[in-house]
């Protein structure tokens, strides 16, 4: 289990080095976008129209934050359930989507995809909404207001607490953490 | 016979929902504790150890503990002595709209499963109505969270089964959905009744305390058993491995048809936020 402090964009080589298990504190730009905004990017690219930022190198997190309240920079902000976002995310990553972030497994198909286009998985713990909120320092909506909670922001990170659940070697932490720690209790 | 303005009812569920997003509570804050004691993997200790530093960071500033503030769910204990000024329905829908207009929590609730607008204001709640003796009103809300609802099972089991297969169907719906439900969870299981009842009752106790044991001494022993069984899946905080994966396994049954054994889990992640209030 290795640590790493990385900076947005990501490179192949970034990807590569990291292994499930090590332990990453990301700083720099990432976007939001969750089910709805997945369906309707996916359909634009379908369109052959552009994404609402680019995506090159960058990572994409899975959540739909809390109300900002007044003074903050954001509500909480935790990461939904990575699944549900599994149809579209291979295509997101054919054009350059270097991360995800969110929690919980994937399909199959999304983690051929994460090794051919080589894409890492990142895990922020489910929950920790207003713990995860403290590292986000910037947050604009950048497309699809109309989706509320579920629109795209633009987030300034800093030392995001995160941890490898899926390599692009083909390691699954939801797959090998549980085989290590079966009949442990 | 006892009057209850329906404002006063609104005003304390209010704060009750604002409070329960803010504060995880006594309860669940010593479930962490002794899960954080428990663990073994590294991995796992440091989810806990991020849970328990976001719960003070949440109570402290008065900030939802998790983003998804759920589906506002109730439990309406109403005594049959109590005249209710007002519509007790709305009076608990105005609660929650306030609640998560004013506490700046999510709106995560559709008008309709298949057209998907947003209402706005996170109403309706789904409330679950009892009529008991006495004339006091007791509210026990619950902020469900989708990720966690979304792993939940119900199987109507055959009378064969019996036990064991009780005990496999709770299992198995952890192993396949527990790593997405964020836990380390709370397994709420409804043995008997009807399909629906069986549902109802496992939402029940879901949002019981994971210190409160049924008091039954059979179903007590029962969901010990079921625990240790959980925590040797192996899934562990956040699914990343570890040897604790539920805080507690809480068991409600009710009597059942001779041809029947309906079986339902409500799995709660570790966001478990629950209130109550009585006027």
């Amino acid at each position: 289990m290795a640590e790493y402090s990385l900076k947005t964009p990501l490179s192949d080589g970034d990807v590569e080095r990291l292994k499930i298990g090590d332990a990453v504190r990301l700083s720099g730009v990432i976007y939001t976008a969750r089910d709805a905004a997945h369906k309707r990017m996916v359909e634009g690219l379908d369109k052959g129209q552009p994404l609402p930022f680019d995506i090159k190198g960058t990572l994409v997190y899975y959540v739909g934050p809390s109300p900002t309240k007044p003074g903050n920079v954001i509500g909480s902000a935790g990461p939904t359930t990575a699944y549900r976002m599994d149809p579209y995310a291979p295509r997101l990553m054919e054009i350059g989507m270097k991360g995800m972030i969110a929690k919980g497994k994937r399909s199959d198909a999304v983690k051929e995809a994460m090794k051919k286009h080589k894409v890492v998985y990142l895990g922020a713990t489910g929950g920790a909404a207003a713990l995860i909120a403290k590292c986000i320092k910037k947050c604009d909506i950048i497309a699809y207001e109309d989706l509320g909670p579920e629109a795209v922001r633009r987030l300034e990170v800093e030392d995001l607490p995160l941890i490898v659940v899926g390599d692009c070697h083909g390691g699954d932490l939801y797959i090998e953490g549980r085989k290590a720690w079966e009949n442990k209790a | 016979m006892r009057t209850v303005k329906a404002e006063a009812i609104t005003e304390a569920l209010a704060k009750v929902a604002m409070n329960a997003n803010y504060d995880i509570g006594s309860d669940m804050l010593k479930a962490f504790d002794e899960a954080l004691a428990a663990e073994k993997s590294e991995a796992g200790k440091e989810v806990i150890r991020q849970i328990q530093e976001n719960a003070s960071i949440a109570r402290r500033e008065c900030v939802p503990y998790c983003q998804d503030t759920g589906f506002a769910v109730v439990f309406a204990e109403v005594g049959q002595d109590v005249h209710v000024e007002g519509n007790l329905t709305d009076a608990i829908n105005a609660g929650i709209r306030k609640a998560y207009g004013e506490g700046y929590l999510r709106k995560s609730i559709l008008n309709d499963p298949i057209q998907r607008k947003n209402t706005g204001d996170n109403t309706p709640a789904v409330i679950h109505y009892d009529v008991v003796p006495g004339d006091k009103i007791r509210l026990t809300y619950g902020a469900k969270g989708g990720g966690s609802e979304n792993m939940s099972k119900q199987a109507m089991l055959k009378p064969a089964d019996g036990l064991e297969g009780v005990k496999k169907f709770v299992i198995e719906a952890v192993s396949v959905g527990g790593a997405n439900a964020c836990p380390p969870l709370v397994i709420g299981v409804g043995i008997g009744g009807t399909f629906e009842k069986s549902c109802i009752l496992s939402k029940k106790a879901a949002m019981r305390s994971p210190h409160h044991r049924n008091p039954d001494p059979f179903y007590a022993a029962l969901e010990d058993e079921l625990k240790d069984s959980l925590n040797k899946l192996g899934i562990g905080p956040m699914g990343l491995g570890g040897t604790v994966t539920v805080l507690g396994v809480n068991i409600e049954t009710y009597p059942c048809h001779l041809v029947a054994l309906p079986v339902a889990v409500n799995i709660n992640c570790h966001a478990d936020r629950h209130g109550e209030m009585e006027l």
